[in-house]
C-alpha cells in the first residue's frame, strides 16, 4: 500500500498547486495550501509505516505549525479585508511597482 | 496482511478523496469548498486508520476537519464571502496555463516514478519496531519518540503556539478610532 499512498498523496499535492495557481480568492488559496500539506502529511504516515513512528510525530508537528499558520493568516486577512473591502489578490497590490 | 477487504476501502477513500478535493478547487462559492475540503478531510482520516496511524486519524478529525476547517468557515462568514464574488474568482487563459502545465509536469513526474520501485537502501530505520503499536498502543507508540527523542521539538512548538497566539490577536485587534 506504500506505493499507492505516495501516489494518491502526489495527486492531492498537485491538485492543491494547481487550485493554489487557478484562484484568485485569497482564502481559497490558504485553503489549497492546506490541501497541500495535506497531501504531504499523507507521505509522511505511508513512509512511517514502512520506516518507523518519527513519520507519524512529524505529522503531528506539521499539524500544529498548520494551526498556528491558520491563525496568523486568517487574521492578516481579516485585516486586509478591513482595509481594503476585499480578499481578491487581484485587487490587493499595493508592493506592485 | 493486506486483504481484499482491506484493498476495497483503502481504492473507496483514496478515490473519493481524489474526487472531492477535484470538487474543492473548482467550487465557486468558498462555504461549499470548505464542505468539500472537510470531505476530503474525512477521507484522508480513514487512510491514516487504513495505514494504522489511529491516532493521526483522530488529531486529523479533531484539529483539521474540526478546529481549523472550523475557523475557516468562521471567517468566510464573517466576513460575508459566502456568495460567489462579483469579479471572477478563477483566474483567466494565463493563470490556466500555468496551471494545466504545473499540472502536466508533476503528473508527469508521478507516472515516471510509478514505472520505478522505491529504491533498495529504503530499509527500515534503527527506531523501527514493528511490535509498537501492538506493545505500547496507539498513543504510546507515537508518544514514545515524540517525549525522547523529539522533546526539545515539542517543547519548541509551544513558543510557535504562543507566538501565533499573540500575533493573531494583534493583527485581529480592531485599533481605536481616536487613537490617532
Amino acid at each position: 500500500m506504500l506505493a499507492e499512498s505516495l501516489a494518491l498523496s502526489a495527486v492531492l499535492f498537485t491538485i492543491g498547486a494547481i487550485g493554489v495557481l487557478t484562484r484568485r480568492n485569497a482564502i481559497m488559496i490558504f485553503m489549497c495550501v492546506e490541501l497541500m500539506l495535506n497531501a504531504v502529511n499523507l507521505t509522511f504516515v505511508a513512509v512511517s509505516k514502512v520506516y518507523g513512528m518519527a513519520g507519524q510525530v512529524f505529522v503531528f508537528f506539521v499539524m500544529t505549525v498548520a494551526a498556528a499558520e491558520a491563525a496568523v493568516g486568517l487574521a492578516i486577512i481579516i485585516a486586509v479585508f478591513r482595509h481594503r473591502q476585499t480578499v481578491n489578490l487581484e485587487n490587493i497590490n499595493l508592493l506592485k511597482g | 496482511m493486506p486483504n481484499f477487504f482491506y484493498e476495497v476501502h483503502f481504492y473507496l477513500f483514496g478515490l473519493l478523496a481524489i474526487g472531492s478535493s477535484i470538487a474543492f478547487v473548482t467550487r465557486k462559492s468558498p462555504v461549499a469548498a470548505v464542505l468539500w475540503l472537510v470531505v476530503t478531510m474525512f477521507c484522508l482520516a480513514a487512510l491514516y486508520a487504513l495505514l494504522e496511524a489511529h491516532f493521526i486519524a483522530v488529531i486529523q478529525v479533531l484539529v483539521y476537519a474540526g478546529a481549523i476547517m472550523v475557523v475557516f468557515l468562521f471567517v468566510i462568514m464573517l466576513l460575508n464571502l459566502g456568495h460567489p464574488a462579483e469579479i471572477a474568482d478563477i483566474r483567466g487563459k494565463w493563470g490556466r496555463l500555468a496551471a494545466g502545465l504545473l499540472g502536466l509536469a508533476l503528473f508527469a513526474q508521478v507516472m515516471a516514478l510509478a514505472g520505478k520501485r522505491l529504491p533498495q537502501p529504503f530499509t527500515p530505520g534503527s527506531g523501527y519496531d514493528p511490535d509498537a503499536v501492538r506493545d505500547l498502543g496507539a498513543i504510546g507508540s507515537v508518544a514514545q519518540p515524540l517525549f525522547n527523542e523529539y522533546l526539545l521539538a515539542f517543547e519548541l512548538t509551544s513558543i510557535v503556539l504562543l507566538v501565533a497566539i499573540v500575533g493573531a490577536v494583534v493583527l485581529g485587534r480592531r485599533r481605536r478610532v481616536d487613537a490617532r
